[in-house]
């Protein structure tokens, strides 16, 4: 969640394991039963074990419960990679709590690793003290040889200090489902439920919704649904009744970090999904997607092709350049366009993008991003596209860029983008990635009539008298405020147009090679772009003693905020911001600057706000970056600051 | 109320759904006020006067028009026509047209492309529109040569072409432009000539009444850096043994009265010329541009030498019907809201597992 709670904890947010706030007998156990304010978890196994599945099972019901929660699914590019490799462990981390909390947690207060690959892949994030389950009947030899444990780590005290869990899941799973037709290899496959039922057991979880998910996914195959939910009901059971497990934890709902309202648990992709069916709903336009399956964007045009209802048009073209030629073609009919892609589909598309800056069209660009260069990282997250969004193009040609900030934050960033598209005839970048777009939150449900109103004028009739009073439409003659040009569309009679790559003469848009009109045609462009109108950037400096910015963009919001709440809780002053426009800037961000005596830019990347801060304002701000893959640590982050106030 | 077309687009499957013009018009109408620039004795001058002089005849509203072209001499076509139009980026413009015809069925919608923009850097979008199918009118016209750049060879140049780019002669296997659109599934597949007003309109017109994409390669004369290339299928004596043409249900018969005809190889399968006979007159091919498999038609395509451009058939190969594109789409659209009703955006947006935080 987004909203600015004060809470005890926040300082601990990324610690080991969250305080104990309360003990409590539950009368059907005889159990003890502790309550903690937060809980990180994290699910590792190998790719094909249903890491993703438990992991989205767990946090849908944690959603429905009510405690606020941020997600981080980790998984490899390949779909199967090897059995049981470190290449093909696939991971899953989940952090809820009672309060309002911002990333997905540094490190795990519990680790369940279904292989010793899993085990040995995340081992490393997770402290001394957190309690470890672990498939002990994957344990074998032979795969213990294949990650590189020579010993057993389960008994060879590399595990001391934890609190180990050792749990023959797969054993446990096949004799729940004897009574079922199943081998031994497919009854075994619903170990992930088990686990998912000993957790949710654990933890005190809603299960109703597991269940209703398990009846709807396999209600074409009713042996395998009754196998998982006899899997999960198991898992449950063996909670309860092991002695294994002394302890159970509640987490109570985080009832006070949420403003009154009605939410659902959301990923990036699904929010900015919808957010692109709203734009379409409210600009009264239809919604043309043109796409060519890439990961991590690929689920935008999964999920917008189900909506057909709403009269969205989902087109998947033959590559990436197609992907956005017909989203442009659509562009030019009166829908509202867009392309979905990450960083690779973008360099495809630049040639297209500087056409759409030349015909001024409203167009959308979401570029997911992810490791580059090249196919870099496909699976992991990234901020390095923001210098190709800025500038990857020939010639002179500016776009707009919006970046989202958390998983929710991208349904009401997509309609800030369609908005900009459709009032100032542009192309517009979207810049997600990775971390958002897999990642989840809850997210409070817009009312629609909260919703802007995006509707557009298309052209409708001559807009220039000519000296002999003669009526003309005029292409490029502009609205004096945006310096928009008209939408005329195919099909209005007396407007017939034709627009194109080459240079225009402004206003008429014929053809024009003459060296003053293109210069007048680049710097009008360019007017337009960097008079669009954006908000003014809020700066959070609660002590209004603050020497030092911290500024962010994009999905680094939630990492540098909990690390912003740690450097305050310890006492320190320390000012944040976040830019959701970076192209154009917002009018006040280089009087905000100049405030300051240090800014602090993080960024996963190495350094491109910094560079186009530095150029434009001449401020000598001081880059942090990370280019791992991976969010920033709320505490990594938190030491980097605090080095920077010291030093 | 002007003369009202009483014939026409009503007719025309592919144009069902593109409004009628009010008034009767003439080729003016299609021409735009930019002069035209391309260099004097060019082809792309006959062709543009054979569309501009044509589309009267199909009546549809010119606002409901639209072409879309690539870059090179002929994509300059779109800002020459009085009707709507895009002059977008090499070889893009399939694609481009692909999301304005399939998202506005109310259009009437042309691709302006040539050899180096469809065949090369656009290679993959032309085959990608032909096998879906949607509606498209692509003119593509051939003149085996790059002009704009300043004479390069082409992918349709023939091997051995001595270019600015090949002073030792080219290396590259050419395309043939309408064996590669059979082989991409395409529906409709047809050859003319710049210079034949006739058969170009008339090619023409059964391209704009085929519903889904058609395909016109039109052989077309760059004269300043190829002078010429089909000259052997212009110069009336050297067409008669030269070009073949292909009339549907017609037998495939050439030359001085005829003289000459197709027939099948029996022992191959393959299509051969032959002196017609009184033996074989019987055995000579009849044309079915109709036929469900390409297979003749891609035979047929076959029978030009590259070289010499003997045995040139021109005429439609192929016209069938397939399920168009855009159709199927918006099918698509009506039968979601068939089986789930027109969205409701509240209802999406509050979709899912939910909970209620009360104040």
């Amino acid at each position: 969640m987004t909203s600015q709670v004060s809470s005890p904890a926040e300082q601990t947010d990324g610690a080991v394991v969250g305080d104990v706030v309360g003990e409590q007998r539950k009368a059907s156990t005889e159990k003890e039963v502790r309550r903690l304010d937060r809980v990180i978890i994290r699910f590792a196994g190998d790719s094909g074990d249903g890491m993703q599945l438990t992991g989205d099972r767990f946090t849908s019901e944690t959603a429905s419960f009510g405690n606020d929660l941020s997600t981080l699914p980790n998984f490899p590019a390949e779909i199967r990679a090897p059995a049981g490799t470190l290449p093909g462990v696939s991971s899953f981390q989940l952090h809820f709590a009672d309060h309002d909390i911002l990333t997905p947690g540094d490190a795990p207060s519990v680790l369940v690793a279904m292989n010793p690959a899993a085990l040995k892949a995340n081992i490393g994030d997770v402290p001394r003290g957190a309690e470890v389950i672990v498939n002990t009947d994957e344990f074998t030899k032979r795969a213990m040889q294949k990650v590189g444990y020579d010993t057993n780590p389960l008994d060879d005290g590399s595990l001391d200090g934890y609190s180990v869990h050792p749990v023959p899941l797969t054993t446990l799973t096949v004799e729940a489902l004897k009574e079922f037709d199943l081998s031994r290899k497919d009854a075994g496959r619903s170990k992930n439920m088990f686990a998912l039922g000993l957790l949710s057991w654990m933890y005190h979880r809603p299960t109703d919704g597991t269940e209703t998910f398990l009846r709807q996914k396999f209600a074409k195959k009713p042996e395998i649904m009754k196998a998982n939910l006899a899997a999960f009901r198991a898992g449950w059971n063996f909670g309860e009744t092991t002695e294994d497990f002394a302890v159970s934890y509640e987490v109570l709902p985080a009832a006070k970090a949420f403003p009154t309202g009605t939410y659902r648990n959301i990923s990036g992709n699904l929010a900015l999904s919808y957010g692109l069916v709203a734009a379409g709903k409210q600009a009264d336009l239809p919604l043309y997607l043109g796409s060519y399956p890439i990961t991590p964007a690929s689920d935008i045009l999964h999920e917008l092709s189900k909506h057909k209802n709403f009269g969205v048009r989902t087109f998947q073209a033959e590559d990436e350049i197609a992907g956005i030629g017909a989203a442009l073609g659509a562009a030019f009919g009166g829908s509202l366009a867009v392309t979905t892609t990450s960083g690779p589909g973008v360099a495809l598309k630049s040639e297209t993008i500087g056409l759409a800056v030349s015909l001024e069209l409203p167009l959308l660009i979401v570029d997911i991003q992810r490791g580059g260069p090249s196919t870099g990282l496909p699976t992991k997250t990234e901020q390095a596209d923001l210098l190709q969004a800025m500038y990857g193009r020939n010639g002179e040609a500016p776009v707009p860029i919006v970046a989202p900030q958390t998983p929710a934050d991208c349904f009401d960033a997509a309609i800030e983008a369609a908005r900009i598209a459709l009032t100032y005839r542009t192309p517009v970048f979207l810049l997600s990635d990775g971390y958002l777009a897999n990642g989840s939150e809850p997210w409070r449900i817009p009312e629609v009539d909260e919703l802007p109103d995006l509707r557009t004028q298309f052209a409708q009739g001559p807009n220039h008298t000519l000296d002999d009073g003669t009526e003309v439409f005029w292409p490029y003659k502009r609205d004096p405020e945006t310096l928009a040009r008209p939408w005329a569309i195919p099909g209005t009679p007396g407007l017939e147009h034709r627009i194109g790559g080459i240079e225009k003469q402004d206003g008429t848009g014929n053809i024009s090679y003459d060296p003053a009109n293109h210069d007048f045609m680049v710097r009008t462009r360019q007017a337009k772009i960097d008079g669009i109108q954006v908000p003014d950037l809020e700066v959070d400096d609660p002590t209004g003693e603050a020497r030092l910015l911290v500024l962010g963009w994009g999905s680094t919001y939630g990492p540098i905020t909990a690390a912003v709440r740690r450097l305050r809780t310890a006492g320190q002053s320390v000012a944040q911001a976040h830019l959701r426009h970076l192209n154009p800037f917002p009018r006040n961000l280089g009087e905000v600057l100049k405030r300051y005596d240090k800014v602090v830019v993080p960024e996963m990347n190495l350094g491109q706000l910094a560079t186009l801060l530095r150029a434009k304002y001449l401020v000598d701000a001081l880059s942090y970056n990370q280019v791992n893959g991976m969010p920033f640590k709320a505490e990594q982050l938190a030491t980097a600051l605090k080095e920077a106030i010291d030093g | 109320m002007a003369e009202t077309i009483t014939e026409g687009p009503g007719t025309i499957e592919a144009l069902s759904l593109v409004p009628k013009a009010e008034a009767k018009q003439s080729m003016k109408d299609f021409k735009s006020d930019q002069e035209v620039r391309w260099c004097p004795g060019c082809g792309d001058y006959a062709v543009l006067a054979a569309v501009q002089g044509f589309m009267p005849e199909l009546g549809l509203a010119k606002e409901n028009i639209v072409f879309v072209s690539g870059i090179g001499c002929s994509s300059r076509f779109p800002y020459y026509m009085n009707t709507y139009g895009m002059h977008s980026i090499h070889g893009r413009a399939p694609a481009i047209a692909t999301g304005l015809a399939s998202s506005r069925r109310d259009l009437s919608v042309w691709v302006v492309t040539g050899d180096g923009d469809a065949l090369s850097i656009g290679g993959n979008h032309l085959i990608h529109a032909l096998r879906r199918n949607v509606n498209l009118k692509i003119l593509l016209f051939n003149n085996r040569i790059y002009g704009l750049t300043k004479g390069q060879y082409s992918p349709t140049s023939e091997v051995g072409k001595i270019t600015k780019s090949t002073p030792m002669g080219s290396l590259d296997a050419p395309f043939n432009p309408v064996s590669l659109a059979i082989g991409a599934e395409a529906s409709f597949v047809a050859r003319t000539v710049d210079s034949d007003r006739k058969h170009l309109t008339s090619v023409l017109r059964e391209a704009a009444a085929h519903p889904g994409t058609a395909l016109v390669e039109i052989y077309q004369n760059c004269n300043i850096f190829n002078d010429g290339a089909f000259e052997v299928l212009k110069d009336k004596q050297q067409a008669e043994e030269a070009v073949i043409r292909l009339e549907h249900g017609q037998p495939i018969r050439f030359g001085v009265d005829g003289a000459k005809g197709v027939v099948r190889d029996s022992l191959t399968g393959d299509l051969k010329v032959v002196d017609v006979t009184e033996a074989n007159q019987s055995q000579i091919l009849v044309h079915d541009a109709h036929s469900a498999s390409p297979t003749t038609a891609f035979a047929l395509s076959r029978l030009a030498d590259p070289d010499t451009l003997h045995h040139t058939p021109i005429g439609v190969f192929r016209s069938t019907d397939r399920p168009v594109y855009d159709t199927l789409m918006s099918d698509q659209l009506d039968t979601a809201i068939e089986q789930n009703g027109k969205g409701d955006l509240g209802a999406l947006l509050a979709g899912g597992d939910t909970w209620t935080v009360v104040g």
